[in-house]
């Protein structure tokens, strides 16, 4: 199962022709975007519910289930919102940057449908702040849909107002939590919410607001065009469609491609990526969808289906598919210690076991680093992570705690040999 | 009104409760750090982690989530336990284990519940986190290594205080509770967060290493610093009093105390009169009691005394008086002591009715010549729940910041006979709608208009009256209710020319007013009073006797004594008990039981403790211009920190005084 050239969404993906609005237009980009729009609201969803897309942001959410819970009608006078999120901060994860610097015009009539079939007043779309270059096609690509009367009073024809707004992050990791992001679009620091209640019900603003990644809003009117059944005859049962896969590390071409779901790991990396550094022997393990998710050993992901349920079946996650390999050149338990560190750095603070248990997770895993521990510590680490993993208000807690359950689940032997090593070399040095 | 489970016991839990209510209904205590009635949820200690089925298969906090109908809420499950002492564990590996040189120490709430549900012992055997010290002004003491971030005193500042003070810097294992560039916190609530934070980053700064809470004697009393009447409790050790704490009221103070209300105690020890003074040769010399009283009764005023009662007093020391000056035959008693003469006859016309509480309900609020934030900042906060429901608010006056969305109306007094239409349409369309008339209303002779007003806009009905006289002394409205006061105020004294004028603990009157008369000065601070007085003779302060106030609202409530006066002074009434001797007359009382129910049998409503007095409707008309003129040019207090003789002797009080108000820095001991 491979992905034709002609099946493609993201057809600009590498930056071969440029991103401005004629050249989208002769992508196929908004063209008769109105009548995409003339189905109707429900019919919307519905489409988008039948073509199986689930939110490409990490936690694979049902996309169209998730516009079904805004409010049909505004009972109190209070409009809808969508916010676009492209904080896209997890390490592994490049995808959101080549849609926007490649292809923003994908993304910004996606916009405007799902913000029409969700009945949302304005789009905010929420830029990491990082992505300097890319937040400034963005802002020009937003004005050219502007000036071509794609956006604003009667959208594309439409009959339907609506605008889309560009908000620059300041760099958090954090502000690529929904609830987070909603408060710092409010101009507050960014520290995610209690839920309930869930944006749908009160988010920017008070408001009802949806949430969605780039990737699930831009792949929108392809799949209007082109219909749910084309999107949904990729990928298993559940985990439909197309994805782009960003292949980072030890394989020979490290690259961001489009494939169709439920793609085998070898297959993907051999078809795009050149195969892996130094042959498959070589593979020691691979985190397979960003920093957040567990690592799997190399022969176990192998033959696995990259997709939401083929991996979680071994115990990790497709999250943003943001697929980082190490060969066995890695010191894997330094990797996972700086992935620590970046959790640490990144926490925001707000609630104890996140705020106090990175910090403890980080500090013990730069000792397991060396092996300066004794033994029973790793054990200690498992709890003090199972402390942390779902006792906080966002998923930070549970991201940070999982890359060392991984690590300790496949890699405890690796832990164990650096301590007894050490522990040898202490005792030799003060014979 | 769902029904829940909680531990097996079903229990029905009213609507919009949350699970943390819920279990505490079931009567199951739930551990809580962040959480705090009177604040917004922040949901952030996760201490108060339960099971709760339906839902996820993880804890939740219980602090944030509703209770629905049919929930199983588990508080003594397994993973409950666990998830405690996870996370008393992580609020522990970064807090100091300094708990025997912390003035928390026995009072904190890390402390008990790392007894209850923590989990022995630490497995952290990495570098604590230190965090420097920030400088919060001279009240607040700062230890920020003790900091649990719960964010309390961030959501105080914001939400009740209603300035934005106190933040929070920098994220994750980082994050710093400090003030906006470390400046002081100005508000003058800002002491709340020390009763609020949970642990000993916050602490007292006076009372620093003062005592620990378990040495204490701890006496129920109320405030006189204002007329709100704050319900407060003296922490006291030997003679001295220590320190003042809030006590929760609902209807009063809810659980907040003013700075000065709970710093001016440190003023008791400072200054204090503990002996007699007689005047001779221009200066004042010691004396004993048998001497002054000797020299009293040799001015033979016969009923050409009078008496001035201060801003502190308690009802039976009016009273007393007032005994003491109708067996004399004399009327001539006062306590406005700055000459207001606005007319007494009814005290519906001169109370706070539509109560603390119920001011909150209001949606229309003129406020005539008051800074509400100095005169009462318990008042304040009410309004700010007013308005943030929605009340629209109008002050007469010079200009303050209410820490409210408010409209000032100028100064010019004339605008009551002719209010703008925007004021007008809001009053006339509100549902509750309110008038204040405040120190400088008062003053500048606002009290016929004010009462105009409020008929005039239906502020008086069916279960609402909107007419509300907000005073500023303590004594005020035991004084009016006693009948301590002249129809032509302090003038009529004046005119009256005593032979001897008795000023009890008044310190605000202008005495070369009463250039012939005796001056006998009976109070507890040698302020402005004792200086003019002829004779000094030396009182109880407020923690020193017991006593009944009333607070603006018409509120009478009782303190208790919590210790000895120093030196020779005596209680009050004991003092005028024995002037009655001197002066040979009878006031019909030998104890203060005797008095107390003396006093009750004229006032009956003095003895229903707690309880509002009923003064009757508001009277259609009072005596004055309801159509004033002039100008509110200021307003009465210029200085909140030093507006009685008590707060002007304290130390922390001249400080806050210098550096809040005037804006004097000083510099840091470690500089």
């Amino acid at each position: 199962m491979t992905l034709a050239d002609k099946d493609r969404i993201f057809t600009n993906v590498y930056g071969f022709q440029p991103w401005t609005l004629s050249a989208a237009q002769k992508r196929g980009d908004w063209d008769n975007t109105k009548k995409l729009m003339e189905v109707g609201q429900d019919a919307i969803i519905e489409e988008i519910k039948a073509s199986g897309l689930r939110g490409r942001g990490g936690a694979g959410f049902p996309t169209g289930m998730k516009w079904s819970f805004m409010p049909k009608e505004s009972r109190d006078g209070r409009p809808s919102f969508l916010v676009i999120n492209a904080d896209e901060s997890e390490p592994g994860s490049c995808k959101d940057r080549e849609i926007i610097r490649h292809d923003p015009h994908k993304l910004i009539e996606g916009a405007l449908i799902a913000g029409f079939a969700m009945r949302a007043r304005a789009a905010y779309i929420y830029i990491r702040g990082e992505y300097i270059r890319e937040a400034e096609t963005l802002f020009a690509a937003v004005q050219e849909a502007y000036d071509a009367g794609f956006l604003g009073k009667n959208a594309a024809g439409s009959g339907y107002d609506f605008d889309v707004y560009v908000h620059r992050g300041a760099g958090a990791y954090i502000c690529g939590e929904e609830t987070a992001m909603i408060e710092s679009l409010e101009g507050k620091k960014g520290q995610p919410r209690l839920k309930p209640p869930f944006p749908a019900g009160a988010g920017l603003y008070g408001c009802p607001t949806t949430v969605n990644n780039v990737e699930s809003i831009a792949v929108v009117p392809t799949i209007l065009r082109r219909g749910a059944s084309w999107f949904a005859s990729f990928g298993r049962d559940n985990n439909k469609g197309t994805k782009l896969f960003q292949i980072s590390g030890h394989v020979n071409k490290p690259c961001v491609v489009e494939e169709a779901m439920s793609i085998t790991f070898e297959e993907l990396i051999e078809k795009h990526c050149g195969g892996i550094r130094g042959g498959w022997d070589n593979l020691l393990a691979v985190i397979p969808g960003g920093s957040s998710v567990p690592l799997v050993p190399g022969e176990q992901i192998r033959n696995a289906f990259m997709d939401f349920d083929g991996l979680r079946e071994l115990g990790s996650g497709l999250g943003t598919a943001g697929v980082i390999v190490m060969d066995k050149s890695t010191d894997v338990v330094r990797a996972i210690s700086r992935l620590s560190y970046f959790y640490k750095h990144e926490s925001c603070g707000q609630c104890t076991p996140c705020r106090e248990g990175t910090g403890w997770m980080w500090r013990m895993m730069t000792r397991l680093e060396t092996g300066d521990a004794t033994v029973d510590e790793i054990d200690m680490l498992q709890q003090v992570t199972k402390q942390v993993e779902g006792h906080t208000i966002c998923a930070l807690g549970d991201a940070a705690a999982w890359p060392i359950q991984g690590l300790i689940k496949h890699f405890r032997p690796e832990l164990e040999r650096r301590i007894n090593e050490r522990a040898a070399a202490m005792r030799e040095a003060a014979e | 009104m769902p029904k829940v489970t909680v531990d097996g016991q079903e229990i029905e839990v009213p609507a919009g409760a949350t699970v943390l209510q819920a279990c505490e209904l079931a009567g199951k205590e739930i551990p809580r750090f962040c959480y705090h009635e009177r604040l917004s949820i922040a949901g952030n200690c996760r201490m108060c982690l339960v099971e709760v089925k339906p839902g996820p298969p993880k804890p939740q906090a219980s602090c944030a989530l509703p209770a629905t109908e049919g929930q199983e809420i588990r508080t003594d499950s397994e993973m409950v336990k666990k998830a405690r002492e996870g996370v008393m564990e992580f609020l522990l590996i970064n807090h100091p284990l300094d708990c025997p040189i912390c003035d928390q120490g026995g009072e904190c709430d890390l402390q008990d519940q790392s007894v209850a549900y923590g989990r022995g012992a630490s497995r952290y055997h990495e570098h604590k986190r230190a965090v420097t010290e920030k400088y919060m002004g001279p009240l607040i003491k700062t230890t920020m290594t003790r900091c649990i971030h719960c964010t309390r005193c961030v959501r105080f500042s914001e939400e009740i205080a209603g300035v934005d003070e106190i933040g929070a810097l920098y994220r994750g294992e980082d994050m710093q509770i400090t003030t906006y560039l470390e400046q002081a916190a100005k508000h003058e609530l800002s002491a709340n967060v020390i009763d609020l934070c949970p642990v000993g980053a916050l602490t007292s700064g006076p009372y620093a290493y003062e005592a620990r809470p378990w040495e204490l004697k701890k006496t129920l009393s109320i405030d006189v610093s204002d007329a709100v009447g704050s319900n407060i409790r003296i922490d006291s050790r030997g003679r001295e009093v220590l320190r003042a704490l809030p006590r929760n009221n609902d209807d009063v103070n809810e659980e907040w105390i003013s700075d000065k209300a709970r710093y001016q105690v440190e003023g008791l020890t400072r200054r204090r009169l503990d002996r007699v003074f007689i005047r001779k040769g221009g200066k004042l010399a010691e004396a004993s009691w048998d001497e002054a009283f000797k020299a009293i009764a040799a001015a033979k005023p016969g009923a050409s005394i009078a008496a001035v009662a201060g801003d502190l007093l308690d009802c039976e020391t009016m009273f007393a008086a007032k005994a003491l000056l109708k067996a004399s035959s004399s009327t001539l008693l006062e306590s406005r002591q700055g000459g207001m003469d606005y007319d007494c006859s009814n005290l519906a016309a001169v109370n706070f009715n539509s109560t603390f509480a119920g001011i909150e309900e209001a949606d229309a609020i003129l406020i005539i010549g008051s800074n509400v934030r100095m005169e009462a900042p318990l008042v304040n906060v009410r309004l700010r729940k007013a308005a943030k429901k929605g009340a629209k608010v109008f002050i007469l006056g010079p200009q303050w910041d209410p820490t409210y969305p408010a409209e000032f109306l100028g100064e010019d007094l004339a605008v009551l006979s002719n209010l703008p239409q925007a004021v007008a349409d809001a009053l006339k369309g509100a549902q509750r709608p309110a008038v204040i008339l405040g120190g400088a209303g008062f003053a500048r002779g606002a009290h016929a208009a004010a009462v105009k007003i409020a008929h005039d806009f239906g502020m008086v009905k069916d279960g609402w009256n909107g007419f509300n006289a907000l005073h500023m002394a303590a004594a005020r409205m035991g004084a009016v209710m006693l009948g301590f006061v002249s129809k032509g105020g302090l003038s009529d004294l004046v005119e009256a020319k005593p032979k001897v004028l008795l000023a009890l603990g008044a310190d605000e009157v202008d005495f070369s007013r009463f250039p012939d008369s005796l001056k006998v000065y009976i109070g507890h601070h040698g302020d402005k009073g004792a200086h003019s007085a002829d004779i000094v003779l030396p009182a109880a302060a407020y923690t020193e006797k017991p006593g009944t106030y009333v607070n603006t609202e018409g509120r009478v409530q009782r303190a208790d004594k919590a210790v000895f006066a120093p030196g020779d002074a005596r209680e009050d009434w004991t003092v005028l008990r024995a002037l009655a001797d001197a002066l040979g007359v009878s006031v019909g009382f030998n104890s203060f039981h005797e008095l107390r129910a003396a006093m009750v049998a004229e006032v009956p409503a003095l003895g229903n403790e707690g309880e509002l007095a009923d003064y009757g409707a508001l009277p259609k008309s009072v005596a004055g211009n309801a159509m004033p003129e002039g100008s509110i040019s200021a307003y009465p207090i210029s200085d909140f920190y030093l507006t009685n003789p008590i707060a002007r002797a304290s130390a922390v009080m001249q400080r806050c005084s210098e550096e809040l108000t005037h804006g004097a820095t000083f510099a840091e001991a470690a500089e």
